[in-house]
């Protein structure tokens, strides 16, 4: 085909189109572009499917008494287990996660750089479950009991290394002559940072926080193993008892085959989507502020 | 607010009293010295959190090792009352229900990353980006009961038969289960919880990829997939290799939705449309009430081969991806 396109007399008059070889090659092109499209398309399909879902069935179960009565009319227990059991794990989490981001932004020299990342990834990559069975061996086995405050510690672990990476990220953005700026004054190192590095970077702590949030409110994993055995029929604010909360609720009235509990379960979801993906929106807009403001 | 640059004459003044005041040096002195060691405290204590959770269930399943030793790994039989542990049954699960999602979403997942990177106009890809990471934002349990109410049963209606009408020479596709809960239902659930992360990962690598290069290869008469398939992939193959990892991981170690979806099981079969388990499925649904101590220490050895495969599995995208990032472009 190559061969007689290239013997083939040049025609002036001919419009100007890709003929043989060349036009396979577009076609080809095209051909892939369009596969490409339509993964990504497919892609948010998939999450328009799922949250359509969510969302039609869920709200059949919405209504004020959902929301604010204790099982077996509404959630309310749930629902604040889980903003108590996040909430704790947050205040373990935060702390820890932008000290080890300042440590590698600020302190840590060419070797210990590498091996920290390398934690942090590695702890990242780790399987809830894992974290899970670890905090199960340490704190609940041996007749010590679940609670919600051993969720707590193993949503903490979980949290960290994504509240340092997100602040490493920032801290990354805190421009130089900034530092340089403070050096040259003499003004010691920890007072710059406390002072002027943190300050600036505190749009994107609270982003990395929020994102982290987000994750914990969803993680079935570890309040499964360490916080299951209330079942949100009353309050229960104490952290040394076991909390009801909402991911094991879901994962329970699931496993049930209940038409009234799936119910309940796609409300739940309902309620649990919303909150994650308002939690996912506002620290993606906080992010895009406090990046620009660092930019300028 | 607070964020902008603080103003010179605070640092000013922090400045002139360091210079004029031993008492201040010293307190100086003292505060670097704690910020230091406090900083360096805590990226100890994750280092040793990552330690005793390694101890932990390592001790946990020591029991289980010096009774069944490796053989545990290639045993059949699941039986906690009669005291018999084998993880084949869950190991096998756990490989194909990954291989599965890694086989359908990676593909997916780096076409997305190509689109995202290289053919969306910016408005597209700003609106696009977002809306892939939000599937990534979908707690597991959700997503493991969509799979179970709505997926399962559309599986089992129309796809599974027609699979298994068209391949069912291939022992994969056997016959298909009333439920739609089963090992095909689990790989389709992971395949839609990797591609996020595959296609995030891969959109930056391929956003690095430096735009001359594209250029060059467009200027000798390149197509924009001939521009891909020859500038854009060979550069950043270790990077999509890490990505690929990354992934792995995820699926290798989902405990919950696929404990949802998969109907639970622990026999060893390769049947995609039969009731199976994963490692860490089983994990979930049989840590909380454990038969006996055997089997308990049995689920600690599962725990402690996940943890193994999914370390690995990140330190090893972590060498891929920094081994090549100087040869390509990757960063």
């Amino acid at each position: 085909m190559r061969r007689r396109a290239v013997h083939q007399e040049f025609d002036p008059t001919q419009p100007l189109v890709a003929t043989g070889n060349l036009r396979r090659r577009h076609a080809v092109s095209r051909v892939v572009q369009s596969l490409a499209v339509a993964a990504a398309i497919a892609a948010v399909a998939v999450l328009v499917i799922v949250i359509w879902a969510v969302v039609s069935h869920g709200i059949k179960a919405i209504s004020w008494e959902f929301i604010t009565r204790p099982a077996p009319k509404g959630v309310a227990p749930n629902l604040v287990g889980t903003a108590e059991i996040v909430g704790i794990a947050t205040l373990m989490a935060m702390p820890i996660g932008v000290l080890i981001a300042l440590f590698l932004s600020e302190y840590s020299g060419p070797r210990s750089t590498r091996p920290v990342q390398l934690l942090m990834d590695v702890m990242n990559g780790l399987p809830s479950i894992i974290i899970a069975v670890f905090v199960f061996a340490l704190l609940v086995a041996n007749g010590k009991g679940q609670a919600g405050i051993k969720a707590s510690v193993a949503l903490a672990i979980i949290m960290v290394p994504l509240i340092a990476r997100g602040t490493q990220e920032v801290l990354r953005l805190v421009p130089a002559a900034q530092r340089e700026a403070a050096d040259a004054l003499g003004v010691a190192r920890w007072r710059s940072v406390l002072t002027i590095i943190l300050p600036a970077a505190t749009g994107g702590i609270v982003t990395a926080t929020l994102l982290s949030v987000a994750r914990a409110a969803g993680e079935t994993a570890p309040v499964l193993l360490l916080s299951s055995l209330a079942t949100g029929d009353a309050f229960q604010l104490n952290p040394f008892k076991e909390i009801p909360n909402v991911p094991v609720r879901i994962f329970q009235l699931s496993e049930e085959a209940n038409p009234e509990g799936f119910t309940e379960a796609w409300g739940l979801s309902l309620i649990l989507i919303a909150i994650i993906l308002v939690l996912g929106l506002g620290s993606r807009y906080l992010l895009n502020r406090s990046k620009r403001k660092l930019a300028r | 607010m607070s964020a902008t640059p603080p103003a010179g004459t605070a640092s000013l003044k922090l400045a002139r009293s360091n210079r004029q005041s031993p008492a201040r040096k010293r307190a100086d002195r003292f505060g670097d010295m704690s910020l230091r060691l406090i900083c360096a405290g805590a990226a100890v204590l994750a280092a040793v959190v990552l330690f005793l959770i390694a101890k932990e269930v390592i001790e946990g399943a020591q029991p289980a090792f010096s009774k069944f030793g490796f053989s545990f790994i290639t045993h059949q039989e699941w039986a906690p009352p009669l005291e018999k542990f084998g993880g084949r049954g869950v190991i096998l699960g756990t490989l194909i229900t990954s291989a599965m999602a890694l086989c359908i979403g990676g593909p997916i997942a780096i076409s997305i990353g190509i689109f995202l990177a290289l053919l969306a106009p910016t408005s597209v890809r700003n609106l696009f980006s977002p809306l892939v990471e939000m599937l990534a934002a979908i707690p597991s349990v959700i997503l493991g009961f969509w799979g179970l109410l709505i997926l399962g049963p559309v599986l089992v209606s129309t796809i599974e038969p027609f699979l298994h009408n068209t391949f069912g020479f291939i022992p994969l596709f056997g016959t298909p289960q009333t439920t739609g809960a089963g090992i095909f239902n689990a790989g389709l659930i992971l395949t839609i919880m990797v591609i996020p992360i595959i296609a995030s990962v891969t959109r930056d690598l391929f956003m690095a990829v430096p735009r001359e290069l594209q250029d060059g290869a467009a200027a000798l008469g390149s197509t924009r997939w001939e521009v891909i398939r020859g500038v854009v992939l060979p550069t950043t193959l270790s990077g999509m290799t890490a990505a690929c990892l990354l992934g792995l991981g995820r699926a290798l170690g989902e405990a919950i939705a696929v404990s949802q979806v998969i109907g639970g099981g622990t026999e060893s079969h390769i049947s995609l449309f039969k009731n199976g388990g994963t490692m860490a499925s089983i994990i979930a649904l049989q840590f909380p009430s454990p038969v006996n101590a055997l089997h308990e220490a049995s689920l600690y050895y599962l725990a402690a081969l996940l943890l193994v495969i999914g370390m690995a599995s990140n330190v090893l995208a972590n060498y891929v991806g920094a081994r090549f990032s100087g040869v390509g472009a990757t960063r």
